[in-house]
């Protein structure tokens, strides 16, 4: 489908998120699927950051609060436990830092070229960012 | 199917996600926080509708999709009328025992914007409430046509700054009031009419498993905030949300059967509307002297809504 231009898309095709059969995808975590080209999944939007969030695990309380406000499906979360950030799909908006309810975050916004694990080795011990009220 | 834990928050994150990333929607954007918390709200097949506007424009480019469910969009103003053909074709099929699966049970649930609500498409939305069909329309309420650059819809309020109707020394923006849709849409004698907010995810999650259990038509008022033509940080999309239920800008309350009314979010500590309207750049221009009464006019338009909303919860009419 994808090496057809748009004028050459007939007339009640379909584009299909999966390649093979799926049977139900409620139950299927993304890891699971079989995505097909034509998922907007299989492309990143990580080039619009110009920010990245940075999780630091042992900070987390696993509110989850990051993962229902998320607007990019961004927040890998497993078995009720938030393990990581999908750096594919973020677009960097910062919504899930300022909803991160733990002193100090758990997640923090760094410059996108920053390194990940010096950021993490030297994470503010208290408050030191300004944070707005919500 | 197996129902959707929503007993927390905890539970509710072990869903998976039916919309797709890498959608263009603006960072911060909150449809797709809306969209996410309607999708994981069951764990039945869906099948989606899209009337044109941001979210339609940014999930469906050419040659991508970002839903994993049926989706069709077709034009502005139909997307409820797609969604209630596919829903007539669907109990047609099944009275007739040609369905392949009969005894599942699909949602059909379609997204408009307050444009695509308010104006273009409500005489559509009008007619499939009319004949009734079992379907959920879910509007997108940012408050102006943000995909086409941010005119004034007639879900716009009062001394909002928008392309069409620009703040300045002789206007102070859009000059009339915001159109209220739950009235009209419970006078067509809905069975379920609710307002819904994305920070108030609990409250949203419970009404929309509650306008699936429904038979008959449901209309969802969501109001998503817009990062680009509310002009605020995109981080703050949440702070936002929440300014507008705690000011009451944004009450919620649902509408049972066309006349009973519940409020089902009272906040703690209500905050005046200035704070609402301070946070967003569409309205700076009511912060001069010149203007300043807009805001007094506003708080005691709000101060009238809620106290008429405590009185027909009271009265039960």
């Amino acid at each position: 489908m994808i090496e057809n231009g748009w004028n050459q898309f007939e007339i009640g095709s379909v584009l299909r998120p999966f390649s093979g059969e799926v049977s139900d995808v409620s139950v299927i975590q993304p890891e699971d699927r079989l995505y097909s080209a034509s998922n907007s999944f299989s492309v990143s939007v990580a080039d619009w950051r110009i920010e990245k969030p940075l999780f630091k695990k042992e900070l987390c309380i696993d509110c989850q609060f990051c993962w229902i406000y998320c607007p990019d499906m961004s927040i890998i979360s497993r078995d009720k436990k938030m393990i990581g950030v999908d750096y594919d799909h973020c677009k960097g908006c910062g919504i899930c830092v300022q909803v991160c309810p733990t002193t100090p975050k758990a997640l923090l916004m760094f410059p996108e070229q920053a390194d990940e694990e010096i950021e993490l080795a030297q994470w503010p011990k208290k408050e030191t960012q300004e944070t707005k009220e919500n | 199917m197996s129902q959707v834990k929503t007993k927390n928050l905890k539970n509710f994150s072990t869903s998976a996600d039916r919309f797709e990333g890498s959608n263009l929607l603006c960072p911060g954007c909150a449809h797709s926080i809306i969209v996410r918390e309607v999708l994981n709200a069951t764990n039945d097949h869906l099948i989606l509708g899209a009337s044109t506007g941001c979210l339609e424009v940014c999930t469906a480019v050419y040659p991508h999709t970002s839903w994993d469910v049926s989706w069709i969009h077709i034009g502005f103003e139909n997307g409820s009328s797609a969604i209630a053909g596919a829903e007539a074709m669907h109990k047609a099929l099944k009275n007739k025992g040609r369905l392949k699966q009969p005894d599942l049970t699909p949602k059909f649930v379609t997204f408009g914007g307050d444009g695509a609500t308010y104006d273009i498409g409500f005489q559509w939305i009008s007619g499939c409430f009319e004949r009734g069909h079992n379907m959920m329309y879910v509007c997108l309420d940012n408050e102006v046509y943000a995909n086409t650059g941010g005119q004034r819809s007639s879900s716009t309020p009062i001394g909002a700054s928008a392309s069409t109707t620009p703040a300045g020394r002789i206007s102070y923006g859009e000059k009339r009031n915001k159109k209220d849709i739950m009235a009209i849409m419970a006078a067509h004698g809905a069975p379920y009419v609710a307002q819904v907010a994305p920070n108030k995810w609990r409250d949203m999650v419970a009404k929309v498993q509650k306008g699936f259990s429904i038979e008959g038509p449901v209309f969802i008022n969501a109001m998503s905030a817009c990062t680009t033509e509310w002009k605020f940080a995109p981080e703050d999309t949440i702070a936002i949300s929440d300014l507008a239920t705690e000011s009451l800008v944004f009450p919620l309350y649902e509408i049972i059967d066309g006349t009973k009314l519940n409020i089902t979010y009272r906040p703690k500590n209500v905050l005046p509307v200035r704070d609402y309207l301070g946070a967003q750049g569409r309205f700076k221009h009511l912060f001069t002297k010149q203007y300043e009464y807009i805001i007094d006019e506003w708080q005691s338009r709000v101060d009238a809504k809620w106290e008429y909303l405590q009185r027909r919860e009271d009265a039960c009419v």
